[in-house]
């Protein structure tokens, strides 16, 4: 990668090893490297390494897979322009007469490329003018145009992604949510610890019962009684103390387990909350309600049961094995030969099961995709009856999720079955060498029950364990999922030095302000001033970038490129909640939140008195359409609530940024999904919302912006036009397209018949 | 469509002109397959840099061979969908990933944000974008190597 060549004054870029002594060959004397880009495509788009240099007074390249270079001296006239299209990067080299050459590079190589242009731009221009290079005082990040930090040449703004995998030591991670708890744990390993002692007692005790009590009496020795109770009271009461250690121990674990849950729940969606627009667009619903539901409810299952069954069997296998080699090492040594074999098979078994689970939960995430996909959309399945299609649709999910399992089931099935037979093998094995032992007289029956009575709890205990190998597994792959959540760091970042804005005017300014979606560029170069209280009206077609011009100054996304400053701050160096507070937006399709109409309204300032919502209902022309509903205020609505139509939603909508009495108001298409008559009582709400306020309305009817100060055209995610309706109309450019089009249209629209405008009856 | 009404020429700058039947010259018209990835030889726009539609073909194969020559230049240069042939290693199975691969257009590196970036066309055709935006593409699943589709089994 180049691109950590740098261009600032007084420092030389870095050029790779591998050209580094070829590049040094064919510079003439005192000539000096300004920038350099690494191509990584020759001309018909395959993948070949070659350079690009820019000197003082010279550009270089070198020929993508050949060996030779091509140089051109620096004169005016000369230019160095670049596009991209689908992930790939073009430097073209023209004059006035034609092209000269073309450069491919995919857009990992682009801050490079962009350096390269402006090293070109700046020694070109020193070139033809005879001047010294005029450079600007202050490094600026090539990309975005912010001011970079002295001494850094990382670009803090732009730099953030990154691509280091995460652990695979995944479940360790959820430590972090355990700590708060860790005294509590603490104390549930020491009970586990206990009561597993606890229940280790009874089959020692039946050595001596054995060896000196019913051996001795089959021999013809009467039964010491005393003796006898006094073996059997302490299997009662190791039997007792197990059962109210284990009690307690599984009481305190299951509560700090499911605290842990609910602080992974809550901490997930929080986390979600933050992140941007950006990442709700490329996921899918149903996918991450599935990831904070049946993710965090897993991992607490594991936590709360697997986990501590675990715990529990490593520590009674330990236990017993230490034991074992007390009473007799020879016969413990056999008794534990298999263990390596399980040991292994668990091992052998994990790879499999691991790959298993993870594959199954993206695939039963498919399953609940279709059916997010589908149910939302139900009106337009029946619509086209498609009821079929969606049906096999699911259907095939359902297949796959099945095909998946029965697959993994193959393996799953011989797993048990292998262990149980392993255990009997086993008792086989200690029976054999224990039978052999007391031929020789090296050991007695007491052992040797003692030993079985051991061992059939031993290998139960490998039985279980082997079960926590799936556990584990899934476990971990929903740790991942979470984590996955949890470590995507939101493209809005907060900022490390929050700037804090004391009393905002309003005053937007956007500096070549750019914004790419994936690889393609949304909006490109957008330079606007807003002044306070100034009523912008954006205009273009659908798509030109008008709504993603508005998410850049909401700060819904950052800027790919260059700057929005409010009140002459840049947007990133505040915090984005307080940059929000003095947003009012008002969108196309209201929102509407279940719960009452007083709480929608005062959804963005919930401490609002009564009088201040009323009076903002008021202003909002929505006072009395509330009143007129059977609880007034009280009214529930969203889900399952009151029906209103759109224009009366839209007006509470109003309200609700009425409010929060933002200094910045945006207006997304607020009056295009109702109706004329509609319309207008909107139209006079919104008039009141708009005093005093830098408003930026989006309108696709041009007649909703007659009173906005200036119009902005947009085409093609550019500024094509600013004035207002008359000097726009005068220029004749897009704007009057426009206009003239749509005035075409109103004629035609209105002399059809209009349905008499009903209460609309459903609830949504 | 058998007669084109439309002509088509490349000049110094390397942009694409085209004059239509009423004689107007479009310069920088850009060549757009309609399926790309579906049927690339099927459906071709010419768009000019207004991002109308200024001619249609309804194969490629019926351009004359001298225009169909500036259109195959054009779209070998702009098209990038490498090919996925073979992949020759991968850095972990948790995302982000970096995979070293093989495609069509030579050996390069991939770095997978996530899963869900691996889209499924159908189901043996697979889009995969990588984090610069690259989309790769899996034309046929079945026909990778084992060893390819052991690696890629993990992600889908």
């Amino acid at each position: 990668m180049t691109s950590n060549v740098q261009n600032n004054t007084g420092s030389e870029p870095v050029i790779p090893g591998r050209w580094a002594a070829d590049v040094e060959s064919r510079l003439g004397a005192g000539e000096e490297v300004q920038a350099c880009l690494e191509t990584n495509l020759d001309h018909d788009l395959k993948f070949a390494d070659s350079l690009i240099v820019v000197t003082d007074c010279r550009l270089l390249a070198r020929d993508a897979g050949g060996k030779d270079w091509r140089e051109w001296p620096l004169r005016a006239g000369l230019k160095l322009d670049h596009h991209d299209h689908a992930g790939v990067g073009m430097l073209e080299l023209v004059d006035d007469n034609g092209r000269l050459a073309t450069w491919r590079y995919t857009l990992s190589r682009n801050l490079a490329a962009l350096r390269v242009i402006a090293e070109f731009d700046l020694h070109r221009d020193s070139v033809a003018s005879g001047k010294p290079v005029a450079r600007p005082d202050e490094d600026v990040c090539p990309k975005c145009k912010t001011p970079l930090p002295p001494g850094e040449d990382e670009c803090p703004a732009c730099n953030r992604e990154s691509t280091v995998p995460p652990s695979t030591w995944t479940l360790f991670r959820l430590w972090r949510f355990a700590r708060p708890y860790r005294w509590q744990l603490f104390m549930g390993f020491a009970l586990t610890l206990a009561s597993t002692a606890a229940t280790l007692v009874p089959p020692y005790l039946t050595m001596p019962l054995m060896d000196n009590v019913l051996i001795p009496f089959q021999n013809g020795k009467p039964i010491d009684w005393e003796l006898v109770s006094m073996y059997l009271g302490g299997l009662l009461g190791a039997a007792i103390l197990a059962w109210v250690l284990g009690w307690i121990r599984t009481y305190i674990l299951s509560l700090v387990s499911e605290r842990i849950g609910r602080d992974l729940r809550t901490q997930t969606y929080e986390h979600l909350l933050g992140l941007s627009l950006e990442y709700f667009g490329g996921k899918r619903t149903g996918d991450l309600m599935a990831r904070i539901g049946n993710e965090t409810d897993r991992i607490n299952i594991f936590l709360s049961l697997d986990l501590l069954n675990f715990a529990t069997d490593v520590l009674m296998i330990t236990m017993t094995a230490i034991i074992l080699f007390t009473i007799n090492p020879w016969l413990a040594l056999v008794t534990l030969l298999p263990l390596p074999i399980i040991g292994w098979l668990i091992h052998f078994v994990r790879e499999k099961l691991r790959t298993g689970f993870e594959k199954i939960d993206r695939v039963w995430a498919e399953v609940t995709n279709v059916l997010a996909d589908t149910i939302p959309g139900i009106r337009v399945v029946k619509a086209f009856a498609q009821e079929k299609r969606e049906g096999d649709r699911f259907r095939a999910a359902n297949e796959h999720n099945l095909a998946m399992n029965d697959k993994l089931n193959k393996t799953w099935s011989l797993f048990t079955p292998t262990v149980t037979l392993l255990t009997e093998v086993g008792l086989l094995v200690v029976w054999i060498f224990g039978i052999w032992q007391i031929a020789k007289g090296d050991s007695t029956v007491g052992v040797l029950t003692a030993f079985l009575a051991y061992i059939g709890r031993f290998y139960t205990r490998l039985d279980s364990m082997s079960r926590i190998v799936s556990a584990t597994q899934r476990a971990a792959s929903s740790t991942k999922r979470i984590f996955d959540i949890l470590d995507h760091v939101s493209s809005v970042p907060e900022p490390s030095k929050p700037v804090h804005l004391s009393g905002v005017k309003g005053r937007i300014e956007l500096k070549k302000a750019g914004f790419r979606y994936g690889t393609r560029a949304v909006t490109k170069d957008v330079d606007l001033v807003i002044q306070p209280g100034e009523m912008i009206g954006l205009v273009g077609h659908s798509g030109s970038g008008k709504s993603t011009l508005v998410n850049l100054i909401c700060r819904f996304y950052d800027v790919s490129e260059g700057q929005v400053l409010i009140d002459g701050t840049d947007v990133r160096s505040v915090p984005v909640a307080e940059f929000r507070q003095h947003i009012g937006l008002v969108l196309q399709e209201p929102f509407l939140f279940f719960g009452t109409i007083a709480d929608n309204i005062a959804y963005g300032k919930p401490n609002a008195t009564r009088q201040e919502i009323i009076a903002a209902a008021r202003a909002a022309h929505a006072h009395e359409f509330i009143l007129r509903l059977p609880h007034g205020y009280d009214s529930l609505v969203g889900e399952r609530g009151q029906g209103l139509s759109g224009g009366e939603r839209q007006r509470i909508s109003i309200a609700r940024a009425l409010l929060i009495d933002p200094r910045i108001l945006i207006l997304d298409e607020a009056t295009s999904a109702v109706d004329t008559e509609t319309e207008k009582e909107i139209q006079r709400a919104l008039d009141n919302l708009v005093k005093g306020r830098t408003t930026i309305a989006i309108a696709h009817r041009l007649s909703t912006l007659r009173k906005a100060d200036r119009l902005v055209v947009m085409d093609r995610g550019k500024i094509v036009e600013i004035g207002n309706h008359d000097q726009l109309m005068e220029a004749e450019g897009h704007y009057h397209k426009l206009y003239m089009a749509q005035a075409r249209n109103v004629d035609t629209e209105d002399t059809l018949p209009r349905a008499p405008v009903l209460p609309k009856a459903h609830a949504e | 469509m058998s007669t084109l009404n439309f002509q088509l020429h490349c000049d110094n700058f390397g942009r694409l002109v085209l004059t239509d039947a009423q004689g107007i010259r479009h310069e920088g018209v850009t060549p757009v397959r309609a399926f790309p990835i579906a049927a690339p030889d099927e459906g071709l726009s010419l768009i000019n840099f207004e991002g109308h539609e200024v001619g249609w073909v309804d194969r490629v194969a019926d351009l004359p061979p001298a225009m169909r020559d500036i259109v195959e230049a054009d779209l070998r240069s702009r098209e990038f969908v490498p090919e996925i042939e073979r992949i020759l290693g991968v850095s972990g199975f948790a995302c982000p990933s970096t995979w070293q691969v093989q495609t069509n257009r030579g050996q390069t590196e991939l770095i997978l944000k996530g899963e869900e970036d691996i889209r499924r066309l159908s189901q043996t055709r697979l889009l995969i974008a990588d984090a610069n935006g690259i989309q790769f593409l899996v034309r046929d699943l079945t026909t990778l190597d084992k060893h390819s589709r052991k690696l890629l089994d993990r992600f889908l």
